[in-house]
Order: structure tokens, then sequence, then C-alpha cells
């Protein structure tokens, strides 16, 4: 840390570095892109967690969070401008490959344009949604924004802005399609898509020649929602997410209000909130399993990947009291105490999984067809990962040691023996077989836990009326599906001022059309799959 | 008359005044023997093939997958034959958030299911809007958008709330008169030129 | 053992005892018709059970068990409502072909009908290249689909039908490979006669080793001709929604729902009949007494039987393996497939020459 904070002292005398929650540095937009040049290249931070945008009233701006993937440290870059007409910042799209889609979204929520991303759309909302939801002046009037049955307007062409020699800026016009291309619409509603994502498909016979993707058909504006609600009352959007990693989710939000707060909690619960994190791993790709081989059309995979699911849902049904929306964790521990049968039937589980997992690889990851859609099948080079911001178990598959549970251990995690499944080849099905062996690890973490549950007090005494003092804070967890981050900006209220969701999904759909180009049609449904990414999560 | 499923006692269900009165239009309106048995026949096909579309946003599309599965096994009622275009589905079971951005592609899939054709709305979000009532991008209840016959609340609803929710749609189409009824869908198309769309061209 | 021709000539002499040759013909035509479509719809409702049950029993479910004892009119109840669902009419489509598409899908499956060998002297029409009728007849259907894909107006129906196209064109190639494979063990292309020349041994044990590579070479080029998993690109659910019947709804979906489980009946009755003897029982040559017994047991259900079972086999294949990509389809049809049935049939050509067989 301190020798990037030299470095930047002696290269950009003008930026202030401070050491808050996490090392913040402020900085010009004139000298942000070669700041972000100097932190990629010579501090290695390559991988770009998320972009905050933010509204301070006075000034809008943008909270960079950067990790290295070397050092594991997280930099926070802040840039700002005072401009509510016109906001502009300069874009490092092409630093980072995957801050295009992150400044599309901070352009979709606070309208600020990014001078130099090619592709200047909306993300998430129609392109004639008037105002920019997240700044703190915006009109909710439902009149404004009506809720239209007519089909939403749509254009081939996106808007990019470029500073010319001058250093005027420009607006120009450039084409997504062009009118010779033979596009195929694939989503919302369609069976592979998991969910309502819509690529725009140009096609050449069956080969895929780009790939357009097209959010928002679940976004629910659920960070403009936190906003208005008290603390606990925010946490239970994370189950509604990404709805396998509830638990997970659940405990990042709780671990950032707990650190922001000052509270401690018990062992006891942290252990339950370990082992529910584990189990909902385990059925979460247990259903990725399923849901992948039946986009295969192994449509029987599925039946016996969800026992093992159900089998857990039942686990989790006795001691929260839902088979899907927990809202388990609370600030202080966990709701309420472990049913009585929690140990037995976890034993249960774990005697059963490994004859599972034996004919899963049996039915399925050793069959000749199988083997042949998924090897060498969208190959995603380490790189790329990284570039593209593709954690989980799809940036493992591609050799990036990205586990946040070793990167910055949490919780009780650096206390466990569990391995980091990493695999080389990158393509579809070492993002299969990435995900088999977690399932595996994830065994091992709850066989560690389970005959150890320490006695103690499930939750701790906790104000009820929550005030986190005014500050900064970050909070960076593994969801089933990769990396969740969490920015907290407090101003001493009962409420958030903002509360960001960096959910792994995003990124995820992002790359698809980067390793996708020149594959078949086929192959866009056994990439897509093998991502798996869940579309309530990346479109909030 | 009681309508009723196979190994569900009447008194079981929760809504029986409204099917009682479904029941009691039926009989006034007063329909001839032959047509009245044909109606009888053709319904027992109908309530009890009900093709799902497969259509889910969210949450309580994974709910909606598990009730395929082998523990709540839809199959048992003749449900499974979960089909990806909407011509040939007869009912849409709209599990999750309906957003605005949705709400067109939505209404475009309930256009082009083939008639007869039902909806049912289930958990919370599609009902109102459930816990994402309060956004400025979330359609608040899909009643607005479609005509509903089932809502199933939860959120998300249990498979079994599911289950209970289609055999009640089986039951209400048990109740319906296909001559001169459904197949005009009078209702419908009034509730369809109150809701008018235009610029769709097919 | 019993031959039903006996039947089938009484009613023969029985109607030209009082009526013109003329009339009896036409009479007969339209009872076999009748008799046909019946059959045609009742086998088709069946399978479409079978297949539901089939899959649960390997999906660890129950299936369908509420309509009816056990079930089983769930098809029925399935086949009213698809009767009265609406037949949507679209804008921008070529009206004719649309409307046209389904028929001959439905009339191809059916006319193969005619030729198969139901019972002994239970056949429609048994003429001496009643192979190669088959054969023709099957491949009309690649046609409808391939109209109706064309004729939707819509990208994926479109795909669909594409895939459709090549993929039918080339397992014909296998398909008739392992045909003539058999015709020349055979020695005629009368179904009849096939049937005859397998009274004393059916054919996969005959022609041992160039007969089993025929026979798998078949059921796979089968299972791709009825484009069932894990060849059923053409309507790739994951991928191309419902694929070339996307856009057809009531009665005209239903019709390519039934062709597709027709084609599997009348694959696997086509396999049973190269393979398996068609109607003919069981016989190992030398024990008397149970070729015996064998004969016992009725034709139709012998045919039937191999029938069923043999459409389990290609079933199974549907639940158990991952879909095929077009290019590994091709490849394996081209590089693979072809290749060997080439090889096969010199094979069995000479195992003939040199009287190898048993």
């Amino acid at each position: 840390m301190a020798n990037i904070q030299e470095k930047i002292a002696k290269l950009y005398p003008s930026a202030s570095v401070e050491q808050a929650d996490t090392l913040t540095i402020t900085v010009d937009d004139a000298q942000w892109h070669a700041l972000a040049q100097t932190l990629r290249d010579e501090c290695s931070m390559d991988y770009l967690v998320t972009i905050v945008g933010m509204d301070w009233k006075e000034s809008l701006g943008c909270i960079y969070y950067l990790m290295s993937s070397k050092t594991n440290e997280i930099v926070a870059v802040k840039v700002s401008t005072t401009d509510r007409e016109r906001p502009m910042l300069h874009s490092v799209a092409d630093l980072w490959r995957v801050a295009c889609l992150y400044e599309r979204e901070v352009y979709d929520f606070y309208g600020i344009i990014f001078i130099g991303n090619p592709d200047m759309r909306r993300l998430f909302l129609n392109i004639d949604w008037k105002g920019f939801p997240l700044r703190k002046d915006y009109d909710e009037d439902p009149a404004l924004n009506p809720v239209s049955i007519e089909n939403e307007r749509q254009t081939d062409l996106t808007d990019t802005w470029v500073e010319e020699a001058d250093g005027k800026v420009v607006k120009k016009e450039v084409e997504v399609f062009s009118p010779e291309d033979f596009v195929v619409n694939i989503g919302p509603q369609h069976p592979a898509t998991h969910g309502v994502l819509r690529f725009r498909t140009a096609v050449d016979g069956e080969e895929i020649k780009k790939i357009d993707v097209y959010m928002g058909y679940i976004h629910r504006g659920v960070e403009k929602l936190c906003e208005s609600l008290t603390y606990p009352q925010t946490l239970h959007y994370m189950d509604r997410l990404d709805y396998f990693s509830a638990h997970n989710y659940h405990h990042g939000l709780c671990l950032l209000y707990e650190r922001a707060a000052g509270i401690e909690i018990s062992r006891r619960a942290q252990v339950i909130r370990v082992m529910m994190d584990e189990l909902s791993r385990i059925a979460s790709h247990c259903l990725f399993i399923g849901t992948y081989c039946m986009d295969l059309g192994a449509t029987t995979m599925l039946f016996y990947t969800l026992r093992v699911r159900e089998q857990i849902l039942d686990i989790m049904e006795k001691t929260c009291g839902a088979r899907m929306t927990f809202n388990y964790d609370c600030i202080g521990g966990v709701m309420q105490d472990l049913a009585p049968d929690f140990v037995k039937d976890v034993h249960a589980l774990l005697d059963v999984l490994p004859a599972n997992i034996k004919e899963y690889n049996k039915i399925f990851t050793g069959n000749v067809i199988a083997r042949h859609r998924m090897e060498g099948v969208g190959v995603l080079s380490r790189e790329d990962a990284i570039s593209y911001a593709v954690t989980g178990p799809s940036g493992r598959a591609s050799g990036w040691a990205c586990d946040m549970r070793k990167l910055k251990p949490y919780s009780i995690y650096s206390e466990l023996d569990f391995n980091e499944v990493i695999a080389e080849e990158g393509d579809s099905m070492a993002r299969f077989k990435v995900r088999l062996l977690e399932i595996e690890e994830s065994a091992k973490i709850l066989a560690q836990l389970v005959d150890n549950i320490p006695e103690g007090e499930y939750c701790v005494k906790v104000p009820k009326v929550l005030k986190i003092p005014a500050g900064q804070y970050f909070e960076i967890v593994e969801g089933c599906r990769g990396a969740f981050a969490l920015y907290l900006e407090s101003d001493g209220t009962t409420k958030p001022y903002r509360l960001k969701i960096a959910p792994p999904c995003l990124p995820l759909a992002g790359v698809v059309d980067h390793i996708t180009r020149g594959t078949k049609i086929a192959d866009l449904i056994t990439i897509g799959g093998s991502l798996d990414y869940i579309v309530p999560d990346m479109d909030r | 008359m009681e309508v009723t499923t196979k190994s569900m006692p009447y008194e079981a269900w929760k809504d029986n005044e409204y099917i009682e009165k479904l029941v009691n239009e039926l009989k006034e309106s007063g329909t001839n023997v032959i047509v009245g048995q044909l109606d009888k026949l053709i319904n027992w096909g109908r309530s009890n093939s009900i093709w799902p579309l497969t259509f889910a946003t969210s949450c309580c599309g994974i709910e909606f997958v598990s009730l395929g599965a082998a523990r709540f096994d839809m199959a048992r009622f003749g449900w499974e034959v979960a089909r990806a275009s909407p011509r040939q589905a007869d009912f849409m079971m709209v599990a999750g958030t309906i957003v605005n951005r949705m709400v067109p592609v939505f209404r475009r899939l309930y256009d082009q299911l083939a008639e007869p054709k039902y909806v049912i709305a289930c958990g919370s979000c599609a009902i109102s809007g459930g816990p994402f009532r309060k956004s400025y991008h979330v359609a608040k209840g899909i009643e607005e958008i479609v005509p509903v016959d089932v809502f199933v609340p939860g959120c998300p609803p249990r498979p079994e709330a599911m289950i209970y929710g289609i055999m009640q749609l089986s039951r209400k189409i048990k109740v319906e008169k296909f001559f001169g009824g459904v197949n005009r869908q009078e209702k419908q198309q009034e509730f369809l030129d109150s809701h008018p769309v235009s610029g769709v061209n097919d | 053992m019993q031959d039903l021709s006996a039947i089938t000539n009484w009613i023969h002499s029985f109607l030209s005892s009082f009526m013109p040759g003329w009339l009896t013909t036409t009479v007969e035509c339209v009872l076999i018709g009748v008799g046909l479509l019946l059959v045609y719809s009742l086998l088709a409702l069946f399978y479409i059970y079978y297949e539901r049950k089939f899959c649960a029993a390997i999906q660890c479910r129950i299936g369908p068990n509420r309509v009816g004892p056990l079930g089983l009119l769930q098809s029925v109840a399935d086949m009213f409502k698809i009767l009265i669902k609406e037949l949507i009419e679209l804008k921008h489509i070529d009206r004719f072909l649309f409307a046209l598409a389904p028929y001959l899908v439905i009339i191809a499956s059916m006319l193969t009908f005619a030729v198969l060998p139901w019972g002994n002297g239970l056949q429609v029409i048994d003429f001496n290249i009643g192979i190669f009728f088959l054969i023709a007849v099957s491949s009309i259907g690649v046609l409808g689909i391939l109209l109706a894909g064309w004729s939707s107006n819509n990208k994926f129906t479109l795909i669909g039908a594409l895939r459709s196209g090549a993929q039918m064109v080339s397992y014909e190639l296998s398909i008739g490979l392992s045909v003539l494979t058999m015709v020349c063990l055979a020695g005629t292309t009368s179904v009849g006669g096939i049937i005859e020349a397998q009274s004393d041994m059916w054919f996969i044990f005959k022609g041992h080793i160039p007969a089993l590579i025929a026979f798998v070479i078949y059921m796979i080029a089968g299972t791709a001709e009825t484009n069932r998993g894990p060849f059923d690109l053409p309507e790739a659910e994951s991928e191309l929604t419902a694929g070339y019947h996307t856009e057809y709804s009531g009665i005209h979906f239903g019709f390519f729902y039934l062709a597709e489980y027709l084609n599997l009946f009348v694959i696997s009755g086509v396999a049973a009949l190269l393979f398996f003897g068609g109607w003919m029982p069981f016989h190992v040559p030398g024990w008397e007494s149970f070729n015996h017994i064998m004969d016992y047991i009725p034709s139709v259900v012998w045919f039937l039987g191999k029938a069923f079972v043999l459409s389990a086999v290609i079933m199974w294949f549907k639940w158990t393996y991952p879909r095929l990509r077009i290019d590994m389809l091709l490849s394996l049809e081209w590089k693979y497939l072809l290749p060997i049935g080439l090889f096969n049939l010199a094979l069995m050509a000479c195992i003939i020459v040199f009287n190898l067989h048993f």
C-alpha cells in the first residue's frame, strides 16, 4: 500500500490520497486516465471491481474500485464533476474491458457521459426513458415514464463521444449492426437465456458474428429502493438478487453493516452463516449442473441434481422457514437458532453427496457428445477474464485465483481448510468441472464445521434503530457465481445515502459477445449456460 | 353441482363461493342437452390438459422448475408439456416481477397465446409489484396489462401452492361454457379493447 | 401360426359375392383407410402416453397418473384440448404453404403404414418394391418441415427448417445404405419376402457382424430421421424455442406433434422388419418344440412388441444424451456413418457371395 501511495504522490501531486476504509485517491478528471494507466500497468491494479456512480448533490462522480490480482490490495479512486447538466468524465473502457459495461450503467443511472466509451447507450432502461433515476433530484412521477404496453423503441445505432485534438468533445454515431446483418433476436422470453436476458445476434448461417446484449428486463431498481429504507429493511432485497446465493449476499451486507456500526457477532452465528453459505453454494452448483445439462439437451440430469437441491432446501426450510427467500442472516447474527435436526440432516447430505457427484460424472461428464460440445468451446484466457472481471467459478476456470474466501478472508474462512479450485483451460468444460469440484470443497468445509458448532447466542443485541457513522464502506464476499461487492456511503442517518450493489453476473453477461464470436448458435447456449449468470442479479 | 378434481374433497377448496357463482351463471344461461353434454366432454379434456408456457422472470420461476422436478412432479396432472412457443401453450404462469421494459414483451406473449388462454399471476411481484412496488421501474401488478384468472400469493409461492393454483384454474375451466362462451371470449375482447396496443401490426 | 390373411380373404370374398369388382375395391379401400386412421390416432395417443411414462421412469418421477386409470386418458384429454385450440392466422406468411406443411408431414408418416407388416397376412399392400416405397414416402416429411419453416416467416423456424433439411437429407443416405445391406441378405425388396426370409432365424443373427453394424447405423440414423434427441436440432428447445413449428398452433401443431411420435413408431417398425423379422416369431433352427410354442403368440403382438421395445431404446437415447451441434451432426454422418455403411455393404456382399451367413 505504502508504495502505491508514494508513487501516486510523486507522479500526481495534485491527487489527494487518504487511508480510510480503503485507500482512496481523489483525482481530477483531466488526470484520471493517466492515473488509471499507471495504476493498471505499474501497480498491477488489473481487476476493476466496480464503478460506483455517485450523486453528492453539489457534484456528480464515480468511485472506481480496483483490485490487484497479484497483491490483492484494493484501491478506490474518486473522480467527480460539478456540471449537472452535461456531466462528462473520461472513459477507462480501453484499459479494463468491463468498464464499458459499468460506464453504461453509470450513464443510465446518473447521466454521466464517458468520453471515449465506444458504446454510450442506456443499459437497463429504455432509450426514451426520461431522467436518471439514481440522481437525488430524480422525478419519480409515474406520468413521466408510464408503464407502456407499446413496443419499445430500438435502434441499430449507438453514440460515442470523442475528444478532438483541440479539446472539444463531439458526439458521433456508430453502427452496432449494419443493414446487411441477419440479426436473430434471442430472448427476452427464451428457454436458454436463464431469465429475461436478450441477445441480438448477428449470424452468418449458423455462425455468430456479433452479439449485442440487452438487459433491464428485470431491472427493479433495488439500489434506489434501498435509499428509502432503514438498514435492516434493505437486507431482504439480497434474497431476491441472485436467489441461489441468498445466504451469501445476506452475509455480505450484514458484514458491511456490522463493520460499519462496530458490531461484534458471536462465533456461533459466524459458523452458522458460513455453513449456510456453503450449503447454498452446493445447492446453487447443483442447479447449475442440472440446467446446464438441460440446455445442452440432457434433460434428465436436471432431475437428478434437483434431488440433492431439494434435500438442501429441506435443511434450510427447517431452520429458516422458507425454501428460497430465507431472510436469515440479520445484523448481529442470524434470525433464528438452528433447527434441532440440523446436524443430523447435514450429515445425511454429506453421506449422499459423493455418490451423487459420481453419478453426475458417469452420466454426463464423460459422455462423448458432452465432451465434444464443451471442450474448447468459449475459451476465455486469464488476461481476458481479469479484464472482463469474470470472477467466481468462471474466472477460476480460466486460471485466475479470484476466490474472495481466500483473497479477502472474511468471517471464519481463514481458519478453514479448503482448496481453491482452479483450472487452466478456460473453456466451457473447465467451467463445468470447476463447479463440480467446488461442490466437493464446500462439502469439505461443511464436514469440518458440522460437529463443531460452538454454543453461544445466535444473535447479539443490536440497537433497535441502527445508525451508521458517516463515511464510506466497502465489502467484498464470494457469492455462488463470483465476487459480490457492496459499497455503502452513509450520512449518519438510519438510511443508506447510497448502497451500491456490484453483482458478479453483470460482467458475466458482458463477456458473452467476446467469447462467442465465430462460434455456432448452439455454442452460444453452451457458453451462456457455462457462465451461469442469473439475470435478476445483473439487472438488480 | 360440486366441482372438484380427483381426490380433492369439495370442502378442501378455499373459494367455493366463487365457483358456485360461476356454476349458477352457467345454469341460468341454459343450454340444450346435446351442446351441454358436448361442453362437458370438451371441458373435461381442456381442464385436464393445461400446458404451461415456459415463462419466468425471477425467483418464482425456480420454484416452477422445482414443481416440474421429481419431488412435486406436475407431470402427474399432465402439466409437464411446457411449451417454449406461446402459440402452443394454454396458460402462462407469470412467475416473477414484470418491469416496465418487460411489459410490452409480456403483453405480446399474451397476445400470441392461442385461445382459449389463461393467466396465473404467481407470486407477490406479479400480483402487485410485491417488495418492489415502490420502484420506478416495476409494473404494479399484471392485472393492468392482461386479464388474470388465478392469483397465487407467496414470495415465492411454494410448489404446493402452485399446484393448488393450477388446480383452481382447472376447476374454473370445468365450469366454463365452451360453445358460445370461451371460444368467443367476449370479456377478453372487452379487456383488450380497453387496453389497446397501437403500433403493433400483426 | 394363425394366418390372418384368412380373415381378409374372407372379407374380400364376402364383399365380392354381392358387389361388382370395382365397388368391392372401393369399399375395401375405404374400410382400410378408416381402419388405418383409427390405428394411427390410437397409436399416436398411446405413444405420447408411453413416452411420458417412460421418461418419468428414467427421471425418477411418476408421470401422468390423475386423468383416468393410471393416467391412461391423459393423451385423450390432450387430444380434445388440441382439437379445439385456436388456429392462429398470421399475417406476412405464405398462407398456402403454411397450411399445407403439417398435412405433408402427417401424410408422409401415414403412407408408410401401407407397407408395414402388422401381422401374418395383415398388410395393406405387399408389392415387390415395398421397402423402396417406404423410403420414398418417408422422405416427403422433410419437405413438410422445410415448408413449415420457410412459410412461417420467422427466423427461428427458418434456421430450424434448414437444420432439419441438412440433417434429414444426410441421414437418409445412411438409412438407405443399411436398408440396402439387409435387402442384399434377403434378396428381395418385397416386405413379405423379407419376412419370409427370416422364418428360420432373424436377420440380426443370420447376418451377424454386418447386420449388427447395419442395425447400429440404422438406429442412429433413424433417431436423426425422426428429429428426436440427441438429434433434435430442428426443434432444439433451448436454442430455437420450438424450431420449425414455433408459429403453429392448435391442430396444425398437433399434426407435427403426432407425426413425431408416429415416425418414431415407423422407424422402430422398420427396424423390427429388417432386423427382427417383422411379425415373425423368435425361431431357433433345430428347436422345433420351442419354435412351435413361439408360434402361439399372435403375430400382431410380435410386431407391436418389437416396435415398442425398439422405440423404448430410441426414447432412452433421448432422455440420456445431450444434443449434438450441427457440425458434429454432419461430420458424424459424412465422416463416420456413411463410410462405415458403404464398407458394411461390401462386407455383406462378400458374406453372401461366400455364403458365410448362418
